[in-house]
């Protein structure tokens, strides 16, 4: 088992002080922090600043897979046992739309799936501590730093309106 | 910031209220998970019933060759319909009501298209080679006919209960987290498992967010696409009755409609079993049921048109199947579906009413019956009697049509108690979201 990064976590109860401490731990160029809400928040979204999730490169790529693959297969499988009905086509577009469309949608839904635990997966930082809390009521904050720094950043928690700091070894 | 309805709970009594949803239950539930699983018994003996002695058993006769077992696989498919409407749709409009019903109408979706699915299987007689009907290589050389909207419908139904599965299990995700941290025992360990190791940390969140706005932007043109295509199954042959091009949406109308009253049909008694009567508020029957009168009075509509069109159109056949339909043998399913659907519907216009949970119940069943009829008339009055007077013949449904259509609420409501007691039948982390988070410098 990895071993728990060493660092600060802080809870808070207001919104407003756990976003005043993101802020000023970034001023501070400590870019390296987890935040943990019950819910999305805007405002801590703010804060942070990240750029957009990358799944929807995922949605695209497995939309338009599955929008070649409906097509590229009805067509494929009706000239490879051709349906002779006199005076039409064996394969033609428009009721191969409705089977183009299905695959999208489908492909395009479970390649999102792939690509939210893909991404979630490979950005998640070393272990970091968590508490139960934090899926209830608080927002946690998690700063990894050096023993010799961790007093400087239980004071900036503090300051901004902790209720509760720990550190991890 | 918030809108509209705030709830009046904290965070914390959010996740304590929904939690306790999950503790011992009550005998309500107990006696309603007892009279499904009697339902879904007496499915499973007609089932067996017919795998020993064929579909003979059913009421099937020329040229009434689709009945009971179509009508009813339209109406659990369109159940599906409101539970991916107020999920997906309402969520893309940012409707902040849906966040109390949406788990459990999605988690209705699944379990009614599981439902649905059934019933092309048990009709086509030969269950046991039902995977026949999928693409895949076989020693016959053979490829299904990808022309027929049989296959059309085979894509759709499975890609929905797909895409709606996946939606319910991504969104219950955070919620199933936050129980893990509030039970212990085995239960821990269950919801652990279940929870994917969620933490709710920026980067989860980041990805989930995003990947969730795309799966409801994919699921919206499904839900409408899925009835359209079941219309088609009937639309795009010439059988008078069904040869319209209003099916598609006569169909996507009639199935939220449907859906929305089964959604009463369950959350009213719900509610009270589960004690989450303080967060499922008036306010939110009230705009479930504005949209059932939206949806209802499309479908007054397009039933009006139905009419119309037979009698403009000139076209002898039509006009006799409508007439038919009106006072022709089967006159009590036709008026049913008119009065069930078309002018109950209509009660919702009063606020009082639309507040009455009672009325509403009430309202529900005549929608639920009157919806099963619409796809009865539909299905059966126009194979009745289609061009040839001399072919003419009525369905008489036998104990083998009532015995699977009894089963299919048992097998329905079975799956459904048992998600309910089992998983968060409200959505925690979405109505936590509507509720402001406490501020140090006041205000929200």
């Amino acid at each position: 088992m990895a071993t728990m990064t060493q660092g600060v976590l802080a809870s808070f109860i207001h919104v407003d002080a756990a976003t005043d401490a993101i802020r000023a731990l970034k001023a501070q160029g400590r870019t390296d922090l987890t935040v943990y809400t019950p819910a999305p928040n805007h405002e801590i979204e703010e804060a942070l600043d990240h750029p957009v999730s990358p799944v929807r490169v995922f949605t695209l790529v497995g939309g338009l897979t599955g929008c070649a693959a409906g097509f590229a297969m009805t067509f494929w499988m009706s000239n490879n046992w051709p349906l002779l009905v006199g005076g039409k086509p064996i394969a033609t577009v428009p009721p191969y739309v409705v089977l183009g469309f299905e695959l999208m949608i489908l492909l395009g839904a479970l390649s999102t799936v792939a690509g939210m635990v893909i991404m979630s997966v490979v950005n998640a930082r070393k272990r970091v501590p968590y508490s139960e809390k934090f899926t209830d009521d608080q927002i946690g904050v998690f700063v990894p730093c050096r023993a010799d720094e961790a007093a400087d950043i239980e004071s900036l928690f503090k300051r901004a309106g902790s209720v509760e700091v720990t550190h991890a070894a | 910031m918030a809108h509209g309805y705030v709830p009046a709970q904290t965070h914390a009594e959010v996740t304590r209220d929904v939690v306790a949803t999950l503790g011992a239950p009550s005998r309500g539930y107990v006696m309603m998970l007892a009279g499904a699983v009697g339902l879904f018994l007496v499915g499973l003996f007609t089932f067996v019933m017919l795998l020993k002695e064929g579909l003979g058993l059913a009421g099937y006769s020329p040229p009434v060759m689709w009945s009971v077992y179509i009508t009813t696989f339209v109406f659990w498919v369109g159940i599906g319909h409101a539970g991916t409407l107020i999920s997906a749709i309402l969520f893309l409009f940012r409707s902040q009501w849906r966040t109390a019903v949406y788990r459990a109408t999605e988690a209705m979706t699944v379990f009614a298209v599981m439902t649905a699915g059934l019933f092309p299987i048990i009709h086509i007689g030969r269950q046991w080679i039902f995977y026949w009907l999928l693409p895949y290589p076989n020693q016959r050389y053979l490829w299904p006919n990808f022309k027929s909207p049989l296959l059309w419908d085979v894509f759709a139904i499975s890609t929905y209960l797909t895409v709606s599965t996946t939606f319910l299990v991504v969104g219950l995700v955070p919620d199933i987290a936050a129980v893990r941290d509030q039970v212990s025992g085995w239960r821990k360990k269950l919801y652990s498992a279940c929870s994917l190791g969620w933490t709710g940390s920026d980067n989860q969140w980041r990805h989930y967010t995003r990947g969730y706005l795309y799966l409801a932007a994919l699921a919206t043109p499904l839900v409408l696409s899925v009835h359209s295509v079941v219309s088609w199954d009937f639309a795009m042959s010439i059988i008078p009755g069904w040869h319209g091009t209003i099916f598609a949406p006569y169909f996507v109308a009639g199935a939220i409609y449907s859906g929305i009253g089964m959604v009463f049909t369950l959350l009213i008694p719900l509610r009270k079993i589960l004690r989450v009567e303080h967060m499922i508020v008036d306010y939110h029957f009230d705009n479930l049921a504005k949209l059932t009168l939206f949806v209802g009075s499309i479908l007054f509509y397009a039933y009006a048109m139905e009419y119309f069109v037979a009698w403009y159109s000139g076209n002898t056949f039509e006009q006799v199947t409508f007439w038919r339909r009106a006072f022709g043998p089967m006159w009590w399913a036709g008026w049913s579906m008119i009065i069930c659907n078309a002018f109950v519907s209509q009660l919702l216009w009063f606020r009082k009413i639309r507040t009455n949970l009672t009325a509403l119940f009430v309202i529900s069943i005549f929608i639920n019956i009157g919806m099963w009829f619409e796809r009865y008339v539909i299905i059966v009055s126009s194979l009745s009697n289609d061009y040839e007077p001399f072919a003419w013949g009525q369905l008489n449904p036998t104990w083998a049509d009532w015995g699977i259509l009894a089963g299919s609420f048992g097998w329905f409501g079975m799956y459904f108690l048992l998600f309910a007691r089992t998983f968060p039948i409200i959505a925690i982390q979405e109505i936590k979201e509507t509720i402001p988070f406490p501020r140090k410098r006041g205000g929200h």
